[in-house]
């Protein structure tokens, strides 16, 4: 070894001595960053609230529901009783739609599939996973509004997701019902606020006998 | 009535570093290593090592590809090689921190030339039993729910399991072990940088050596970081495989609900890891000619300790019988007689016989000094340690509470592959760490010379 040339012992530039720092300052940043990606946007508020698919009619649940008033249970029919809530037939629309505004190019598609007996391919908008299982007519019957999970559907031109469906969300709910329940008869008057909303739904909660699970098998059956 | 085999005098101190070195001469032998080009043998066992790595790659890929079923596990017997694996490689990882911490607290000065070794064992162990742990999940791709991280879901891990506080424990050590190793390595990587006769060699160990120039204050910081982390790391000598053992212990499963697991789990680690640090210094010393630091008063040692821990192991394996017998619980006392009479009866025997009788031929001077003889029984020892963690998971879970689910486990070709691959795992690393690192703490190791003492003058007074 005592042959070879001799490398100077000063092979590091002056700078070096700030890399420490450096180095722990961007680590800390960089981390930060990370951490901030995916709370803001790989959450389910970012990447599913908002999401508003182009339907095959405009359908306007604003003019059905605000203006002429119809209620929530006209066209889903199921959603007190079954665990799924319908979205209607074709024929639920021809109630009306045999005499009103027949000539719409809209109605036309409408007319086409009654007749050839092919159902109009609505867009799901709320989705949940295939691992979830969710009963509308049990939340129904508890008092929990059509406005807790889908918001005020009653003003929407276009329907939309308003709140997250992530199962931390849904366990705020279970964890403390009081804040949503109203009584039944309000369930689907989108609407409807209460004075005391704090009171009413311990008072609710109580009448009814409401105790959300929080297991695994409440939900994952 | 005559002696054969010299006592040692108790009223003096043996010499650690033979051989008539000074301070000179060891940092010469130390890094020969690092500044010579590798060995012949060195290069044949890295390919092996590579190609054994190449086998485990390729098997975990087959697991992530085709999922968890390529391994022979089946209802009820759900663990099988895999936590096998796992118990078998942080065993043998629990020597490093042992001798490290608790014998430099106490302070063992024989330590200094076997730490270095023994902490890199300890950390490249501890990986190979990370790669289990990370692939038994089956889901790989999600192992990130070992940790509890806020989530839109709000899923937490669950608390009151031990296999989180398994995570807990094993991430814990590794990090603990790793500072430790790293921050004893700093004046050594020094020392290699101040060497240097090429400028790459100069770089990366000067990078590594963090501007070590060796000052006072230095080696006070030093000095204390080294104590704080031996204080931390002593109680996780006892509590990762206390840990490790409520896998077992905290369920119901008769076999594994034992109270005696905790003390059982830690003094099976020690031994297992101390066969394991005799099984590669033996060859290490011979190859890379450091016999002057890892003496023979230094396996000796260690081979002591195996005899002591090998008795607590055979202890425990009693204990285990008079417990099921003394118990009076029928399920209890099936699970004992079956695991020595039942299907898996030859596992248990080969467990018996390597671990409590093969150890106890150290009792032994002769033996104990004798370099092919305390190879041979490191390494019956590693195996026996090996059927101890097979014998424990898989004979309680083969006899379920229904007969009618009764099993009987056998590897299949993935899971044999996987366990001769993770020896290429880290043995490539060891092989990189033998290479590449001063494998004597250089530094330490001149502290316990008679040259470090201060009234010292070149001769014995």
């Amino acid at each position: 070894m005592q042959n070879d040339e001799q490398v100077s012992n000063y092979v590091f530039p002056k700078w070096v001595n700030k890399l420490p720092m450096v180095i722990l300052t961007g680590t800390a940043l960089v981390l930060s960053f990370v951490i901030f990606v995916f709370w803001y946007w790989f959450s389910p508020k970012h990447l599913d609230v908002g999401y508003s698919p182009k339907q095959p009619i405009p359908y306007s649940h604003k003019l059905h529901v605000s203006e002429l008033g119809l209620d929530c249970r006209y066209c889903h029919t199921q959603v007190e009783n079954s665990s799924h809530s319908n979205i209607p037939s074709t024929d639920t629309c021809m109630n009306c739609h045999t005499q009103i505004k027949t000539k719409s190019p809209h109605i036309m598609k409408l007319k086409e599939s009654y007749i050839s007996n092919k159902p109009m391919q609505w867009v799901k908008v709320h989705k949940l996973p295939d691992h979830v299982y969710f009963n509308h007519s049990r939340h129904i019957n508890a008092g929990v509004s059509c406005y807790s999970c889908h918001g005020r559907v009653d003003q929407m031109e276009v329907v939309h997701q308003v709140q997250p469906l992530s199962m931390s969300w849904c366990l705020e709910c279970h964890r403390a019902p009081e804040n949503h329940l109203r009584p039944k008869e309000f369930v689907t008057k989108l609407d409807w606020k209460a004075d005391n909303q704090a009171e009413i739904g311990r008072q609710i909660k109580e009448a009814y006998k409401i105790h959300p699970g929080e297991d695994c098998n409440t939900c994952h059956r | 009535m005559s002696v054969s085999v010299p006592i040692d005098d108790p009223s003096k101190r043996v010499t650690l570093v033979e051989g008539g070195h000074d301070f000179k001469s060891v940092s010469d032998t130390v890094c020969r290593p690092v500044e010579t080009k590798a060995p012949k043998w060195w290069m044949i066992s890295f390919g092996i090592a590579v190609s054994l790595l190449l086998l485990i790659l390729s098997m975990l890929g087959k697991l992530v590809w085709s999922g968890v079923g390529v391994w022979g596990l089946n209802n009820p017997v759900m663990w099988g090689w895999d936590l096998v694996g796992f118990v078998f490689w942080v065993g043998i990882g629990h020597a490093g921190t042992l001798i490290s911490a608790i014998l430099f607290l106490f302070r063992q000065k024989w330590r200094t030339s076997i730490n270095r070794f023994a902490e890199a064992m300890t950390v490249f162990a501890v990986i190979c039993a990370g790669t289990y742990i990370a692939f038994h999940v089956g889901r790989v791709w999600v192992a990130y729910y070992l940790f509890p991280i806020p989530n839109s879901m709000a899923i937490w891990p669950n608390f009151r399991s031990p296999l989180m506080w398994d995570v807990f424990a094993v991430s814990t050590y590794f990090t603990i072990s790793l500072l430790f190793w790293f921050v004893g390595l700093i004046p050594d990587l020094a020392t290699i940088r101040d060497r240097a006769t090429t400028k790459t060699r100069k770089i990366w160990y000067g990078i590594f050596a963090m501007g070590w120039r060796g000052a006072n204050r230095h080696w006070m910081n030093y000095e204390r970081a080294y104590l704080i982390l031996a204080a931390l790391s002593t109680p996780l000598v006892l509590s990762v495989h206390s840990i490790v053992s409520f896998d077992f212990a905290v369920s119901q499963l008769p076999g594994w609900h034992t109270t005696i697991f905790p003390p059982y789990f830690v003094a099976g680690a020690i031994f297992s890891g101390f066969a394991m640090v005799v099984t590669l210094m033996v060859l290490a010393r011979e190859l890379f000619g450091m016999k002057d630091f890892m003496t023979m008063h230094h396996l000796e040692t260690m081979n002591k300790i195996i005899l002591a821990t090998g008795t607590m192991v055979g202890y425990a394996y009693g204990m285990e019988f008079f417990m099921a017998w003394f118990s009076g619980n029928q399920y209890e006392s099936y699970a004992f007689l079956n695991r020595a009479f039942g299907p898996y009866s030859w596992a248990y025997w080969t467990m018996i016989s390597c671990n409590v009788i093969f150890p106890q031929l150290f009792w032994f001077k002769k033996i104990r000094r004798s370099i092919p003889i305390m190879f041979i029984i490191s390494i019956i020892v590693n195996i026996g340690m090996w059927f101890e963690r097979f014998v424990i998971t898989v004979t309680s879970l083969h006899r379920d509470f229904l007969p009618s689910s009764w099993f009987y486990y056998s590897p299949t070709y993935v899971e044999i592959c996987q366990f001769i691959g993770s020896f290429g795992l880290f043995l490539t690393f060891f092989l990189l760490f033998l290479k590449y690192l001063p494998i004597i703490a250089i530094s330490e190791v001149k502290g316990v010379m008679p040259a470090a003492n201060p009234h010292y003058h070149g001769e014995e007074h």
